[in-house]
């Protein structure tokens, strides 16, 4: 049976984007026939972030509008023949996704598809909500921050109301807290929300956290998803999220600040 | 800055400051989500019923909706002006 993750955040910038590509390229990586769609109408980043920018022909709207087929829009990923990427299309046209054409896509992916990732744009308009409308499962990123976890909050009010699953009063959303950019640092000093801050605020089954680090910023420089970045503490903590979220029991890392020895001190400032 | 800074330095803990905002601000956020949706409209119908009566305007009348885990209460609280 097919599942279908949002990826949302309500609040722009916090990494909805860089989360996507990573568990979409993680789940695929697990063997899993994996698919991820950028509803992003008009502003498309998904392509970028995963490196195939340069060979998009049709796009989602191009699917919807039966001007392309779904095979002909999706691309395979050249890393990893189980992933595949449906771009947003560049349309200045709002209106352009239809819940019906959107349900159509779903269906028809559904079929041959293990695991559908939805890429949601910031806010909580037209491009948001569809998104989110047919989900089973909620990655709701959010970042250390009042604003983020504001926006979160609100987020969930629409997942628990606007959805397809509570309109059909079927079982909800199942959602999850990806906290992004931690800097467990500042935490200790005071100045930044704690895991358990945002888990008290939100009351949010937390899937993991991703450390604030310079390997995202690589990563999307490159078109590679951080979580090929073995090395890298965020890859590494997406590869942590896609192992939990498939329901290995893995320990939490990253929360706490890594302990330098004498050397570390000495020689990394 | 001065020794004696230094050593004072002791930094206002925001993240704590950030934590007690969101609180209250999502509690509230969560109760307003909650609320009926025939609430405002409630609100106006009594204003121009209460209207008919005596003089009040829009901002003296509260209406203000709670639920517990097992009981709803719609607090309704009108300010009358003095009469002379």
């Amino acid at each position: 049976m097919a599942r279908i993750i949002v990826v949302t955040s309500g609040k722009g910038g916090v990494g909805k984007t860089t989360t996507s590509a990573a568990i979409a390229m993680g789940l695929a990586k697990k063997g899993h026939k994996t698919a991820v769609i950028d509803f992003d109408v008009g502003l498309r980043n998904l392509d970028l972030i995963l490196g195939c920018e340069r060979r998009v022909v049709y796009d989602f709207v191009n699917v919807i509008n039966e001007e392309a087929t779904l095979n002909q829009a999706l691309i395979k990923d050249k890393r990893c023949d189980k992933l595949f990427v449906l771009p947003a299309s560049q349309t200045r046209d709002k209106d352009a996704l239809t819940l019906e054409g959107v349900g159509k896509v779903l269906n028809e992916l559904k079929k041959t598809f293990k695991y559908i990732v939805c890429d949601s744009p910031a806010g909580i308009e037209r491009g948001a909500h569809l998104a989110m409308y047919f989900a089973d499962d909620a990655f709701v990123v959010t970042n250390p921050e009042v604003s983020s976890v504001r926006d979160s909050d609100r987020m969930l009010g629409i997942l628990a109301s606007k959805s397809q699953r509570a309109e059909k009063a079927e079982t909800p959303i199942k959602e999850y807290l990806l906290l992004t950019r931690y800097n467990p640092a500042r935490v200790k000093l005071g100045e930044m929300l704690s895991v358990e801050d945002v888990q008290d605020i939100l009351s949010l089954h937390l899937l993991g956290v991703i450390p604030e680090s310079q390997a995202v910023l690589n990563a999307s420089n490159s078109g590679t998803p951080v979580i090929l970045d073995e090395q890298s503490d965020a890859g590494q903590a997406y590869s942590d999220i896609v192992d939990r979220y498939l329901g290995e029991d893995k320990p939490h890392r990253f929360i706490d600040e890594e302990k330098k020895g004498l050397f570390g001190r000495l020689f990394r400032s | 800055m001065s020794l004696l800074n230094y050593f004072k330095k002791t930094k206002p803990n925001t993240a704590k400051l950030a934590k007690e905002r969101l609180q209250i601000l999502v509690a509230h956020e969560k109760s307003v989500r909650n609320q009926p949706s025939y609430l405002p409209e409630l609100q106006k119908e009594l204003l121009a019923v209460i209207k008919k009566y005596v003089q009040v305007n829009q901002e003296d009348i509260a209406i203000n909706y709670e639920s517990d885990d097992d009981q709803e209460t719609l607090e309704l609280n009108i300010v009358l002006p003095d009469n002379t």
